[in-house]
């Protein structure tokens, strides 16, 4: 969240000759890909209608109302946090102040934790962005909510037959060439869909063009690798209660092990197969040496 | 066969332990796991992966290292203790098989890793390992049942192929061993910087390899006194010297990983997992480390099986303290087990005791009379 104003800078400048914008490790494979798809998520617009919500709810076939966390039977809810420090609302203005609301749901991470971290790869990454639950495939490990790092994938404690339940971004609706459900719905235009790096270079030009307005950062675009759903503001991210979290895709934290696994099998297997058979021929000639003697 | 009138009561109470497990289990698959379980979102994992599995898989380490010392290191003097390791071992996994079957939310998929790969997960390589190494634990002690049923052909071609085996089950257990604590790599937000290392595969394994040595003192200590079998106290005072050793490099390799990391000033924060990481350190590691170098103690049953209980606690605390107390602080809720869970968790360690003795009783796991020279004589 310790965006600098240089990089911001840079961060446009780059978004605007169509350049793709990465943090200074590396670039994550779907970032780099055309394909892939964002939503920019404005809190500073967002004024808590909640329309997201519904439509979601209705598209899925869930039964109406407000949520306050994310379920089985609620992909996102607009989460509402007081303020420490009031700050007139954009539209709303002093009678806001002394809040802000925001869209909860999954952030389909560039280079998900849930997916790499998916024994029989039930979830998975598309180049469009969407990170897809396949029901048929998972054995429910529940491994994918011990690994992401946003607390996002709910489980059906209560059913004999559980599913893992997250938002997929619309991925279905993606590939007919529709934006997410939510997107299209939102009155307040705190909802942007689109390619992700057209998406950055909006997310950098809303700052930069009112920078007296917006916080310089641009929450998700190194978290954790970065992510689908990116996210700016007119207070502190850390105000909204969003986590800090490390700047390194996740994945990368077990491949240093697991890719050394094919290595370690032949060191392993090398070695063992050595020491066996100089201890076996050794113990092989003492006896008959032995043998001899006699 | 031995008769075991002393265990009759006991065997009751197992078998009650185990039926009111099975009606539990039962209760888990119409109502679902939020039914039995305190486990939650925010929490997904567990007594039964903490203690069942992670504890369970540390625990049935002595098949692997007992293998490896008698036949890749051909310490033939070993022989003796290799069935009932292989025996435990065995039982060890079968009993986290079934935890499994509980835990998982769609065990009916439980055999998906074999045809639906992802090579990046680390559950994956668990999966497969796992699935590979209960295999070759079930052929090698399979020759118990062979020799039982009097197939000598059979045991005699299971006897020769149990080189390539060993290595086998030696590699697989080494990767999983470690696996099991690279699954938590993932969760840098999660766990407790205290356990938080990306040593966790290292220590894992290390841990492993000196609590496999301690099970199978244990497991000669209690067929000693239940079965009336001999204590060979000088295989158990060579066993203990290995585990000196072992946790000497495991307690290094904490302190290099505190220190590296800069973890110490983590033990002034007053709090849960100061106290529980101070107890797996104190009870498992430097107790038995101080027991062991003192003559007295390092050269008797009493001090030795004293020692082996001891590491076998601090492996139990170690696993539970990064699969459970570790979680708790980073994952913002609360976590105590419901009592079904504790039931479970017994009665599938009910379930493996009946089976051991049942197999002590029946089945030639530990060679009668016969020392360990006639083994060795062609």
């Amino acid at each position: 969240m310790s965006l600098t104003r240089r990089h911001l800078l840079k961060l446009a400048a780059a978004g605007a000759l169509g350049v793709t914008v990465v943090g200074p490790r590396r670039a994550t494979a779907a970032m780099t890909l055309p394909a892939a798809t964002a939503v920019l998520v404005d809190v500073a617009r967002c004024i808590g209608c909640r329309q997201c919500e519904g439509a979601c709810k209705a598209y899925h076939g869930f039964p109406p109302g407000l949520s306050t966390d994310l379920a089985p039977n609620a992909f996102t809810y607009v989460q509402v946090r007081r303020l420490r420090k009031p700050l007139p609302h954009l539209t709303l203005g002093e009678g806001s102040a002394d809040r802000r609301s925001y869209k909860v749901q999954c952030w389909n991470c560039a280079e998900p934790a849930c997916a790499s971290a998916c024994p029989v790869a039930a979830l998975r990454k598309t180049p469009e962005g969407p990170v897809t639950y396949d029901p048929y495939r998972c054995i429910g490990c529940r491994y994918c909510q011990l690994a992401c790092p946003f607390h996002i994938p709910r489980f059906e404690w209560h059913r004999a037959l559980p599913v893992i339940t997250k938002c997929n971004m619309c991925a279905e609706r993606l590939a007919k060439g529709l934006e997410p459900v939510c997107v299209s719905v939102c009155p307040a235009h705190a909802l942007q869909f689109g390619p992700r790096r057209q998406i950055l270079a909006e997310a950098a030009s809303r700052i930069a063009d009112h920078p007296d307005r917006y916080v310089p950062a641009i929450y998700g675009v190194e978290e954790v690798g970065g992510t689908s759903w990116l996210y700016v503001s007119d207070v502190p991210f850390e105000d909204l209660g969003f986590p800090v979290v490390v700047r390194q895709a996740l994945p990368n934290y077990t491949w240093r092990v697991m890719g050394k696994i094919p290595g370690a099998v032949v060191a392993i297997g090398a070695t063992l197969t050595a020491v066996e058979t100089v201890i076996r021929r050794r113990m092989e000639m003492q006896r008959q040496g032995e043998r001899e003697r006699r | 066969m031995i008769t075991l009138r002393r265990l009759g009561r006991g065997r009751v109470l197992l078998w009650l332990l185990v039926a009111a497990g099975a009606l539990t289990a039962g209760a888990r698959f119409i109502w679902g796991l939020g039914a039995v379980t305190n486990l939650s979102d925010h929490f997904p994992w567990g007594v039964w992966i903490g203690f069942d599995v992670m504890v369970g898989v540390a625990l049935a380490a002595g098949a692997f290292t007992l293998n490896g010392t008698v036949h890749i290191l051909h310490l033939d003097r070993y022989h003796p203790l290799l069935r009932p390791a292989v025996l435990t071992g065995f039982l060890g996994y079968l009993m986290v098989v079934i935890a499994l079957f509980v835990d998982l939310g769609r065990p009916w998929n439980i055999w998906h890793p074999v045809v639906m790969w992802n090579p990046h997960s680390v559950m994956f390589e668990v999966a497969w390992c796992v699935m590979l190494y209960s295999a070759i634990l079930a052929l090698e002690f399979g020759q118990s049942v062979l020799e039982r049923l009097r197939l000598w052909r059979l045991l005699d071609i299971a006897q020769r192929s149990i080189t390539p085996l060993v290595v086998a089950a030696v590699i697989l257990s080494t990767l999983h061993q470690s696996s099991l604590g690279s699954l938590f790599l993932i969760a840098p937000g999660r766990l407790h910087p205290l356990w938080y290392t990306p040593l966790l595969p290292v220590l894992f394994f290390v841990s492993a390899v000196a609590v496999g040595l301690a099970m199978a003192t244990i497991e000669g200590a209690v067929a000693a006194r239940i079965f009336k079998h001999r204590f060979d106290l000088p295989l158990f005072v060579g066993l203990s010297r290995v585990t000196l050793v072992i946790l000497s490099i495991y307690l290094g390799l904490k302190v290099i990983d505190l220190t590296v990391r800069g973890a110490w000033s983590l033990l002034l924060a007053p709090g849960v997992e100061r106290a529980m990481f101070a107890a797996e350190v104190g009870i498992g590691v430097v107790l038995p480390l101080l027991l062991l170098s003192v003559n007295h103690y390092s050269r008797s049953a009493a001090g030795i099986t004293m020692s082996s209980v001891l590491v076998v606690l601090g492996v139990v605390l170690n696993r539970l303290n990064v699969a459970v107390t570790g979680m708790l602080r980073g994952s913002g809720t609360m976590y105590i087990p419901a009592w079904t869970e504790i039931l479970i968790t017994l009665a599938i360690i009910a379930a493996g005791i009946l089976v051991y003795l049942w197999a002590m009783e029946h089945l030639p796991i530990v060679p009668r009379q016969a020392p360990a020279g006639a083994a060795r004589a062609e």
